[in-house]
């Protein structure tokens, strides 16, 4: 019912600027989108578009089967979080959940019930008198998705709302997002992020944008697993994805690629004949790479350049001869290894990565 | 924390810097006020410091007329009290103008004739001649006295009433109330609108309001009144009335208090009119609701600055008002005082003591608003 359709959509600024070039969308009723993607990649200025704060340059913007183009935010259907909460600080948290019912006006009892409701899903009926600055930043920004929820719109609007929380607090209120979603199947919601662990977390779907394009539309295991291209292998994850020049030494259904610059990897991935001998790269993630014991064992080996222990797990950064940079190994757990140390890393085949000389992946 | 504790220099500078400002513009405002409310005789022979002390006034004095007088034995005695109840100590006295402080009180002194004059220090005089006094007025007697310090509120009754200072009082506030309110309401549209309205032009609109601030007034004072008396007379208006100062003023006012106004709705967060706009408010509503209490600060600021301006504003009011009772304002009212009263501290003094009352009033009553920050809470 309340899908949201985007086609061939675009932004032009007034100085000639293309913020979003040509974006095509489609989101189902009940969805969790997150948009993710660098900061200035345009996934703010997409979410107000459809919001209707911003101006769609080209194409069509559907809600609900309707083109709202040039429809007014108040009237698409839509409720918004902003980051910097935009509570009203002259209004008590009741008033600022209620503002928006009086304005359509609505009955006093229809918005007291509408508000009380919300109020209690929140845990902020105690606050109700309040003014905004006598409450807690967490609080805030209940009060702020309170004020979206008493519109009960089809669609909800995040804009980076975790942003001004402390680390604690953060998760906390991701999870209060995550089982408000549960509690409410039928919303579809849109929520605009820079930071993977929460479009991870929180995502059916995951969009990721780089300047002003979409790099890759996925579940978020997706696009761990299947990584499109460099750009996505290397935003997803922490550490990113160690990525490496390569030569194609044989493809075929098992290819076998030649890094840093003589090492030969062989992987079960399948290439065209065609690419024999091209320029492609390999991949790897850190958390893939394991430290063995003999040279035998492993592919690789290097020097320990530097060593980051973070108590659940340890990053080994090995700078192999022939490599220009170092590689990141994640190890679980503190290790025995020191700096100068000279380890050897093996990595289980059908976790590696092969992405052409135009940095796509040659799917598997 | 020990390092924090220990306070710059500069600090002390600073402290001792609002300490001297603070007295320099406290002492001739207390000096007025103390001035306004001493008794005139006094305020005319000693400065308002000198207030507390008692003061050393010479005065004259006539006896009581020859036919008070009673005959004692062979003389004939005035009797009288030339303080006359009030309270006060006669240090000297005389009976000549050329000689006023001639004996010390007490003594007996011997006029032309075989009279003598006796003055006591309470005031008590004893005039006694061996023949008749005669004539229909009484003996001139100069006298010194230390006089305890009087305060009185005569002052004020006097220019409240008879010197026309309240009608005056009510006419200033007839102007500068609606002279006040008038540019705020207009300016604060005007604000919204080049704030946070996009339209055509609105970039020149505000250079042009920009410009508009450095117009002198003396310029545009004679043109404005020639074509507001056109206008005026086409809808009948009459010339010098309440209605064409109030326009003057909002004329005059409008240009600072857009600019002002824009300067502080601009500042807003923009996400708090966008979260308003989402909810479904109008611009009227945004305006309403969230603009006009979210800038009450400025608004309050700009009324201070709107109000004394026009309270003590004279020029304005001289070519735009009559000058007779009920369009006199309290500044031309004072003008006028100062010169047919020129020399009478006790109503100038007074007078200018009830013109700055109201403005007083105003900026303690609004003061807080300058300084308090409304927006807390609301971002971050």
């Amino acid at each position: 019912m309340a899908d949201v359709k985007l086609t061939h959509v675009k932004k032009i600024y007034s100085n000639k600027v293309e913020v979003l070039k040509d974006i095509n969308l489609d989101i189902k009723q009940g969805e969790f989108i997150v948009f993710v993607g660098p900061s200035g990649c345009g996934k703010s200025t997409l979410l107000r578009m459809i919001s209707g704060l911003e101006e769609i340059t080209a194409g069509t913007l559907e809600i609900d089967g309707q083109v709202v183009n040039n429809v007014p935010p108040a009237l698409r259907g839509i409720a918004m979080v902003f980051q910097s909460y935009a509570l009203y600080p002259h209004m008590s948290v009741y008033d600022n959940m209620a503002f928006s019912l009086q304005i359509a006006k609505q009955s006093k009892a229809e918005v007291d019930l509408q508000v009380r409701k919300a109020a209690d899903l929140l845990q902020l009926t105690e606050y109700l008198d309040r003014l905004p600055k006598a409450l807690s930043g967490g609080q805030r920004q209940r009060v702020a998705i309170g004020r979206a929820i008493v519109r009960r719109p089809k669609v909800f609007l995040f804009d980076e709302p975790l942003s001004n929380l402390d680390a604690a607090l953060r998760v906390a209120t991701r999870m209060e997002i995550a089982s408000l979603k549960e509690s409410m199947p039928d919303s579809t919601m849109i929520y605009v992020t820079h930071d993977q662990v929460e479009a991870m977390t929180l995502a059916d779907r995951i969009v990721l944008l780089s300047a002003g394009n979409i790099e890759q539309v996925g579940a978020p295991l997706d696009l761990y697993e299947h990584p499109v291209n460099v750009f996505v292998a290397k935003f997803i994850g922490s550490p990113s994805m160690n990525v490496v020049p390569c030569k194609i030494e044989k493809a075929g259904e098992q290819t076998s690629v030649s890094i840093c610059p003589s090492i030969v990897v062989n992987t079960p991935i399948m290439t065209d004949t065609g690419e024999q001998s091209k320029a492609a790269f390999f991949g790897i993630r850190p958390e893939n790479l394991v430290v063995v014991d003999t040279a035998e064992e492993g592919f690789l080996s290097g020097e320990v350049t530097f060593v980051e222990s973070l108590g659940e797990a340890t990053l080994l950064y090995v700078k192999v001869p022939g490599c220009e940079e170092a590689m990141i190994a994640k190890q679980a757990g503190t290790l025995n290894i020191k700096r100068g140390d000279t380890v050897h890393l093996s990595a289980l085949p059908e976790k590696m990565h092969l992405f052409d000389d135009k940095e796509l992946s040659y799917l598997r | 924390m020990i390092s924090s504790s220990k306070r710059s220099p500069l600090t002390y500078l600073v402290h001792a810097t609002v300490l001297f400002l603070v007295i320099i513009w406290t002492i001739p405002t207390a000096g007025l006020f103390i001035s306004s409310i001493r008794d005139k005789d006094q305020l005319s022979v000693s400065g308002w410091w000198t207030a507390l002390s008692t003061s050393e006034q010479r005065i004259v004095a006539r006896a009581h007329e020859p036919k008070a007088q009673v005959q004692e034995g062979d003389l004939f005695v005035i009797r009288g009290n030339l303080l006359e109840g009030s309270a006060g100590e006669i240090t000297k006295f005389g009976s000549s103008s050329l000689k006023p402080e001639a004996f010390v009180v007490g003594t007996v002194a011997d006029l032309k004739k075989g009279k003598t004059l006796e003055v006591m220090e309470n005031g008590d005089y004893v005039l006694s001649s061996p023949d008749e006094w005669k004539g229909s007025r009484g003996q001139r007697i100069f006298y010194t006295a230390e006089v305890p310090p009087r305060f009185t509120l005569d002052n004020y009754r006097e220019v409240l009433s008879t010197e026309g200072l309240g009608q005056s009082f009510l006419n200033s506030l007839t102007v500068t109330i609606p002279a006040t309110v008038i540019p705020i309401l207009v300016a604060a549209f005007a604000a919204y609108a080049l704030a946070w309205m996009r339209f055509p032009g609105r970039a020149l609109f505000v250079a042009a309001v920009v410009g508009l601030l450095v117009v002198p007034l003396q310029m545009s004072l004679i043109p404005l009144l020639k074509s507001y008396n056109v206008i005026g007379e086409f809808f009948g208006v009459g010339s010098k009335t309440y209605i064409g100062i109030w326009l003057a003023h909002t004329g005059f006012g409008l240009p600072l208090a857009i600019y002002l106004l824009r300067n502080y709705i601009a500042g807003l967060p923009a996400e708090i009119i966008e979260s308003a706009r989402v909810d479904g408010a109008s611009d009227f509503d945004i305006f309403r609701k969230i603009i006009l209490p979210l800038s009450f600060p400025a608004l309050a600021s700009f009324a201070i600055f709107q109000f004394l301006w026009v309270w003590n504003d004279l020029l304005i009011a001289m070519v735009f008002l009559g000058n007779n009772e009920e369009h006199l304002v309290l500044t031309g009212q004072l003008r006028e005082l100062l010169g047919s009263r020129g020399g009478n501290w006790e109503i100038l003094t007074a007078s200018a003591f009830i013109t700055i009352i109201i403005p007083l009033c105003v900026f303690f009553s609004l003061q807080r608003y300058l300084v308090r920050g409304l927006l807390t809470g609301s971002v971050k």
